[in-house]
């Protein structure tokens, strides 16, 4: 294992939580307030894990472990995903699949605490959540396979670094449609705004936050970091697709993507300032919207 | 240039799906126009050694026409009926969109079969111009309102355009012109016959033309 991805596997489990400071400052910016600051996200973390955790009556040994095996799961992910030109720390022939499975995992087990409480209204986040996965899932796939075919390799941590900047002409318009679907899926799976609001809790129109409401304490704060490592993941994926600076000194290439990141948590910022979540029966869409721009992707390559 | 080539194909392939997903006719209209204004640069970019005269005219003469004209007749066209707000497709909005992606693999597929002459500039351009023809056909068969048969016949035009101007470059000017004239006198015969349908019947849906007949 190389030093490197060791290096770059800390960075991202340290600073994931900072890109949602910086999300949320943007849209202070937006809004003309001073917002809360920067390191929100930590404050709150340490807050909740020096919380005790309540838990139902009613509730099952499912409801403890739905935190636990997300964060694992997006950790793992984490592991896998190269960042910023240089190798992941775990690599073989055919991960991205497991990526994929990684996060339904996650996702499943979210799911799972979220109806072991017997809410209602948990159930109805849960089950839009799956919809809203479902569809995004083979956006995702089939992305990652036209990577795949134009990089002639079925790893992430080669596949990724084989993408530059001066990429071969055919590649441009493969890259840009890849890189338009999975900005929707990063916006999706992250429950973003043209999908779903993560600081609203009006009930009707809410799907991630419904199905974390009655977890507290270091639980919650389980989801809290997950949910932020989940953003640096696949943005760290869109960022590997979109914008592979590769200059071919490691430190530079990590630093770059580094910015990279910066500049997509300003760009989250600035379409959850801008524009309006979508109506809940537009959603699918914009998701089949995204599973055909990979689509298009794919069979532009097959030719 | 080829890469830009590549780019404003790719945009066109992007407003098609739109087209077909969007439930406004005011939307559908701006991405017809879109198309219109990016149609316009293909001349230039695909113009055989350096930028002409001829080029840029008919670069400004489809952007006029295509991006601003045709836009404003449908628009005012549309004003005037003073319909309801919706496409009414037969076929969802979903299921558009995917038979427009179905499209496109078939027309790469078809390409791909077919020995085309010429085609250097970019590999994608047959596909896309017949992609356009099946979108425009799919548009006038699977929409009810009258205006969007208007806007499927422009997109079965616009593809045309794509197959004369990056595939055979060497179309003679006059002739470009003239197809653009007639598709300009269609367009305006289609409006003012909206128009009429509309105020004869209260409504523009084809889908009732037929009770007509004798």
């Amino acid at each position: 294992m190389p030093p490197l991805s060791f290096i770059n596997f800390v960075l991202a489990l340290l600073v994931a939580p900072l890109l949602l400071g910086v999300i949320n400052k943007t849209k202070a910016f937006f809004a003309g307030r001073t917002g809360q600051p920067l390191l929100q996200a930590y404050f709150d973390l340490w807050k909740l894990l020096h919380k005790g955790a309540v838990y139902s009556r009613t509730a099952t040994w499912v409801f403890r472990a739905g935190p636990v095996v997300g964060l694992a799961c997006v950790v793992l992910a984490a592991a896998i995903v190269p960042f910023g030109g240089s190798r992941a720390m775990i690599a073989f022939p055919c991960d991205l699949i497991l990526l994929a499975y990684l996060f339904g995992v996650m996702r499943f087990f979210t799911v799972l605490a979220a109806l072991d409480t017997g809410s209602s209204f948990e159930g109805m986040g849960a089950s839009r959540e799956v919809q809203f996965s479902a569809l995004a899932e083979p956006a995702l796939l089939l992305g990652l396979a036209a990577v795949a075919r134009l990089t002639g390799s079925y790893s992430l941590s080669d596949m990724l670094p084989a993408l530059s900047m001066s990429a071969p002409a055919n590649s441009g318009p493969v890259v840009v449609l890849v890189a338009g679907a999975l900005l929707v899926v990063f916006l999706v799976e992250n429950a973003r705004i043209p999908v779903d609001d993560p600081n609203t809790h009006l009930e009707l129109t809410m799907i991630h936050e419904v199905m974390v409401l009655d977890h507290g304490g270091p639980d919650f704060a389980f989801i809290l970091y997950g949910a932020a490592l989940k953003l640096w993941v696949l943005g760290s994926l869109l960022a590997g697709v979109a914008v592979p600076v590769r200059t071919g000194n490691a430190a530079l290439d990590c630093a770059a993507a580094l910015g990279v990141m910066l500049c997509l948590a300003v760009l989250v910022g600035v379409v959850e300032s801008s524009m309006a979540r979508l109506r809940l029966l537009r959603v699918p869409r914009l998701l089949v919207g995204a599973v055909v721009l990979s689509g298009l992707a794919f069979v532009l390559l097959l030719r | 240039m080829n890469a830009y080539i590549d780019i404003i194909l790719l945009a066109l392939i992007v407003s098609n799906l739109l087209l077909l997903g969007f439930s406004q006719i005011r939307s559908c209209i701006n991405a017809v126009a879109f198309q219109g204004v990016a149609l316009g640069a293909l001349p230039l970019l695909a113009a055989a050694g350096g930028v002409s005269v001829w080029a840029a005219l008919l670069g400004a003469f489809t952007i006029g026409l295509k991006g601003v004209i045709f836009p404003r007749l449908l628009l005012h066209a549309y004003r005037e009926a003073d319909v309801r707000h919706e496409v009414e497709p037969y076929i969802g909005f979903t299921a558009s969109t995917l038979a427009g992606f179905a499209a496109l693999a078939v027309s790469a597929w078809l390409c791909s079969r077919l020995s085309l002459f010429g085609g250097d500039l970019s590999s994608l351009a047959a596909p896309v111009s017949f992609f356009m023809v099946f979108v425009g056909l799919f548009v006038i068969v699977s929409r009810k309102k009258a205006i969007s048969q208007i806007l499927g016949y422009l997109v079965m035009d616009n593809g045309m355009y794509v197959f004369g101007v990056v595939m055979l470059r060497e179309m003679p000017l006059l002739v470009d012109l003239a197809v653009l004239m007639d598709a300009f006198a269609a367009v305006f015969v289609m409006g003012v016959a909206v128009y009429h349908i509309n105020r004869e019947f209260d409504h523009m849906n084809v889908d009732q033309l037929d009770r007509l007949k004798g």
